[in-house]
């Protein structure tokens, strides 16, 4: 039997990846893949253009996943440690980010809506928008923390306030930053071939891999999602470490927003960044992590970001319109967290086992 | 007494997977008494109240309500034979009426006549003595009259057996006696009472009967007067008085030395309902408190530790007087504390041995000093060696392993912490024998090397082999020292069942 043969050694290794969070996020990604190598090999095309500025750009589907990932990848990353430590998620981002990218351009434009010049440095705008994202993550984190409201319920209050608060700041103008710099934020950096928000993102990453090596982030986090009892006896303050959390998921908020705002230099109050809450939460779940809290895996969560990218732009590539959009994705989400469930991956181990006992039954009966 | 009895249980057997929680237990309630059923935690009471409530269904053995046998199979059905229980916590619905409360479910026909209900119930409570309108919402009274009500409701589905559940935990000393004076008034009527407490004093004060169960058996039923305080501890707990042979113990007297304290509580009072206590303890020195399950200890070392709302006392650690309300300041006191319930309070379940070892000297040295991941192992290879941890590895989630193993891995993580005062509640609880022994023996090795311990254990020969003074609960209270001499089992019963000195003078 040479081709059972030929993919043992595969299974073997599998098995053992099967232990890993990342194995299930990583096939699907290969599995989407696949799915696309046999429809159109031209979905891994990926070209060196000029854009209308005249400027070097890299273009195909895979640089698009990567663009246009990025927002998601960073919100995955708060939304992980949010879910770990309060067992559940924030489902205001999207109204969130709405907010932090109004108050930047509030603060770009000043009192006129169509400014010529920028009247405040980007920075600075940024770390106003940055406080304002906190301050909404700190009321959230708050109302989860101490009135020990279930995390859904706390953030709808500002999932269903939060555009109209967008939109109030701005006296609902759509203001427009005119300066081509702050567009390269959310595009390409003249020269620069590869999308920049790629270049955020890879620095939050880093951000946060330095935040969960370098201090003792992670152990709390998952200490208190797992017993907050026995984390106040060890001298932790489950409250704040809560709250903390969701604070830093205003800092990831924030970033987002600035990049979605960068993108189009403007903003549309009522469909900025809609529906990325869910996007965001499903990435944390395709990552394997436990939904109701507990222990975490950061690197899981950023790879099932990139995995709803890359499935949202494969179903774009065959024509579904974004309309449909939500129901093709919700067939695939189905089979994918089914496929992630403990009973399933146990049930998935367990046969997989039987298969190589058999096999290795079978190779022996041939030699 | 001719009179068939009220309620009889003859020969009930009832076991659940792995735990023979009942067996052969026999139990008579005759009409018109108050009958206390007594007995340590696990001893069987629960499951004893609920065969006959129809919560759970008996394996063997008979019931008899007036001489007939009958089969309670649910809930439904001892309420149809007149048998109702009223809860520790009131299971009625705070946001209806009192009156609707009294006939909520109970309605017969589609339509509710509620000004017919509420002249009902106006009656009802009048002649029960309860002062309370009908039509006030139940969540506006006290608790002890939602417990009346509750008993109320109970009294006008024509209950012949009233179970009482614990009904005293929340109440106090008015309402405890306003309850007494609703429970005569019941006995009066010829409804048989059972009556579920901790606390022996109210025992003494309303019941006429006691039947006490332990490790689910029956150990007999006595009238209250043939049963002094002392031999119905030494019959709830197990141990005679007479082969008590004092335990030799060369353990040091602190007493008369003039040390500093480590540790020195005045006036320490928590939201968790016990008096205030003066504590102390010195360097060397292992003391343990005592009492029944309920009487306070638990709570006594919580309010040390900070693990509960402190709400009174100074605390002086080393003679510098500090400020231990959280957790955390006890831990920078050097104060470590392995909590009574491990499952709850002790273990992060899905972390592995590693991280519960290192958790909590992690949280001490601090959030921007994480310890690598070799200094992690290294701190947790050390102490699963030193305490004989059986573990596959030290990734594996301590959840797997087995309670002795788990306790040991609680006890490490203390340990690692390099304590001064190591606070040990119920460290020996629901682990084996050897496990037993191993802490025990670690303790006095510790404290020989100048760790104060405060150790606590239902198991008083335990106490007694290890400390050198034992501090003395009952009913939330600290009622006694006992030191030297005075540590032997039968001071130690006299002293928790406090009250009648004639059974003290052996």
């Amino acid at each position: 039997m040479p081709q059972t043969n030929n993919d043992a050694k595969p299974a073997n290794i599998l098995a053992g990846l099967l232990k890993n969070q990342l194995v299930i996020p990583l096939a699907a990604l290969l599995l989407l893949a696949l799915f696309n190598l046999i429809a159109d090999p031209s979905f891994f095309k990926i070209t060196l253009s000029q854009n209308s500025n005249g400027d070097p750009v890299l273009n195909g589907y895979l640089i698009t996943i990567l663009d246009f990932g990025s927002e998601l990848a960073i919100l995955a990353l708060g939304m992980t440690l949010v879910t770990a430590a309060s067992g559940g998620q924030d489902i205001s981002v999207g109204a969130a980010m709405a907010i932090s990218g109004s108050v930047m351009l509030r603060v770009l434009c000043g009192s006129d809506s169509r400014a010529e010049t920028m009247q405040a440095p980007i920075i600075v705008a940024f770390i106003i928008s940055c406080v304002v994202a906190m301050l909404f993550g700190a009321f959230n984190g708050s109302l989860v923390a101490f009135f020990r409201i279930q995390p859904m319920v706390a953030t709808l209050i500002l999932f269903t306030a939060g555009r109209s608060i967008a939109a109030w700041i701005n006296h609902n103008e759509l203001p427009i930053v005119k300066d081509p710099g702050f567009g390269y934020f959310g595009n390409y950096i003249p020269g620069i071939p590869i999308p920049t928000p790629f270049f955020i993102a890879v620095g939050c990453f880093i951000i946060m891999w330095a935040l969960l090596k370098f201090t003792t982030l992670s152990l709390y986090v998952q200490s208190v999602g797992i017993n907050e009892k026995t984390s106040r006896l060890n001298g932790l303050n489950p409250e704040f470490i809560k709250l903390m959390t969701y604070v830093i998921l205003g800092v990831c908020v924030s970033i987002a927003g600035f990049i979605k705002v960068s993108r189009l230099s403007t903003i549309n109050y009522s469909v900025i960044a809609k529906d990325i809450e869910m996007d965001a939460i499903l990435a944390v779940a395709l990552g394997g992590n436990a939904l109701g809290g507990g222990k975490f895996s950061m690197g899981a969560s950023v790879l099932g970001a990139y995995v709803i990218q890359f499935l949202t732009t494969t179903l774009y590539k065959f024509g579904v319109s974004a309309d449909a959009l939500p129901a093709y994705k919700a067939v695939v989400v189905i089979l994918l967290v089914t496929m992630s469930a403990p009973a399933v991956r146990e049930k998935i181990n367990a046969l997989k086992n039987k298969k190589n006992a058999g096999k290795q039954a079978s190779a022996a009966g041939n030699a | 007494m001719s009179e068939r009895a009220l309620l009889e249980l003859r020969g009930i057997y009832k076991s659940f997977p792995g735990v023979k929680a009942l067996q052969n237990v026999d139990f008579t309630l005759q009409k018109g008494e108050i009958h206390a059923l007594m007995g340590e935690n696990g001893a069987g009471k629960s499951t004893l109240i609920k065969v006959f409530t129809g919560v759970h269904v008996k394996d063997a053995g008979d019931i008899f309500i007036e001489g007939q046998s009958v089969q309670i199979r649910s809930p439904k059905e001892a309420q149809e034979n007149g048998i109702s229980t009223v809860y520790q916590e009131i299971s009625l619905c705070p946001n209806l009426s009192v009156a609707e409360n009294i006939f909520i479910g109970r309605g017969e026909g589609k339509f509710v006549n509620w000004k017919e209900n509420n002249k009902k119930a106006g009656e009802l409570l009048e002649s029960l003595g309860i002062n309370v309108k009908p039509t006030q919402q139940l969540g506006s009274c006290s608790i002890a009259v939602q417990q009346m009500i509750a008993i109320a409701r109970a009294v006008d589905m024509e209950c012949r057996v009233l179970i009482l559940d614990e009904p005293t935990s929340s109440l106090d000393e008015s309402e405890v006696a306003k309850l007494f004076k609703l429970m005569r008034d019941l006995k009066a009527r010829g409804v048989g009472i059972i009556f579920v407490t901790h606390f022996l004093d109210q025992v003494y004060e309303v019941c006429d009967r006691i039947t006490v169960l332990r490790d689910g058996k029956l150990v007999g039923q006595y009238d209250i007067e043939t049963l002094p305080r002392v031999q119905l501890v030494s019959k709830m707990l197990g141990k005679e008085l007479d082969d008590m042979a004092d335990i030799k113990n060369d353990i040091p007297v602190f007493e008369n030395s003039d040390q500093t304290p480590v540790y020195e509580g005045t006036n320490l009072c928590s939201t968790e309902g016990i008096s205030p206590f003066d504590f102390k303890i010195r360097k060397g020195e292992i003391n343990g408190f005592t009492g029944l399950l309920g009487s306070g200890r638990s709570e006594c070392v919580r309010t040390i530790f900070g693990a509960d709302k402190v709400t009174s006392g100074t605390v002086k650690v080393d003679g510098r007087e500090v400020k231990i309300t959280k957790p955390i300041d006890a831990m920078k006191q050097g104060i470590a504390y392995l909590p009574e319930d491990r499952k709850r309070d002790g273990i992060i379940g899905d972390l592995s041995v590693k991280d519960n070892i290192i958790l909590a000297l992690q949280v001490k040295t601090g959030f921007f000093k994480p310890f690598s991941k070799s200094e992690a192992i290294e701190f947790a290879n050390e102490y699963i060696k030193l305490l004989d941890v059986k573990t596959a590895s030290v990734n594996t989630p301590i959840k797997s392993l087995s309670g002795g193993n788990q306790q040991k891995v609680i006890l490490a993580r203390w340990l690692l912490t390099h304590p001064k005062y190591l606070i040990l509640d119920e460290p020996t609880r629901g682990i084996d024998v050897g496990t037993k022994v191993d802490i025990q023996k670690l303790m006095l090795k510790l404290a020989s090397e100048g760790m104060s311990v405060t150790f606590i254990s239902s198991e008083t020969d335990e106490m007694l082999r290890t400390c050198s003074r034992l501090l003395v609960m009952r009913d939330r209270k600290l009622v006694g020292e006992l030191t030297g001499d005075q540590l032997t089992q039968a001071c130690v019963m006299n002293t928790i069942a406090g009250g009648d000195k004639n059974a003290a003078d052996k």
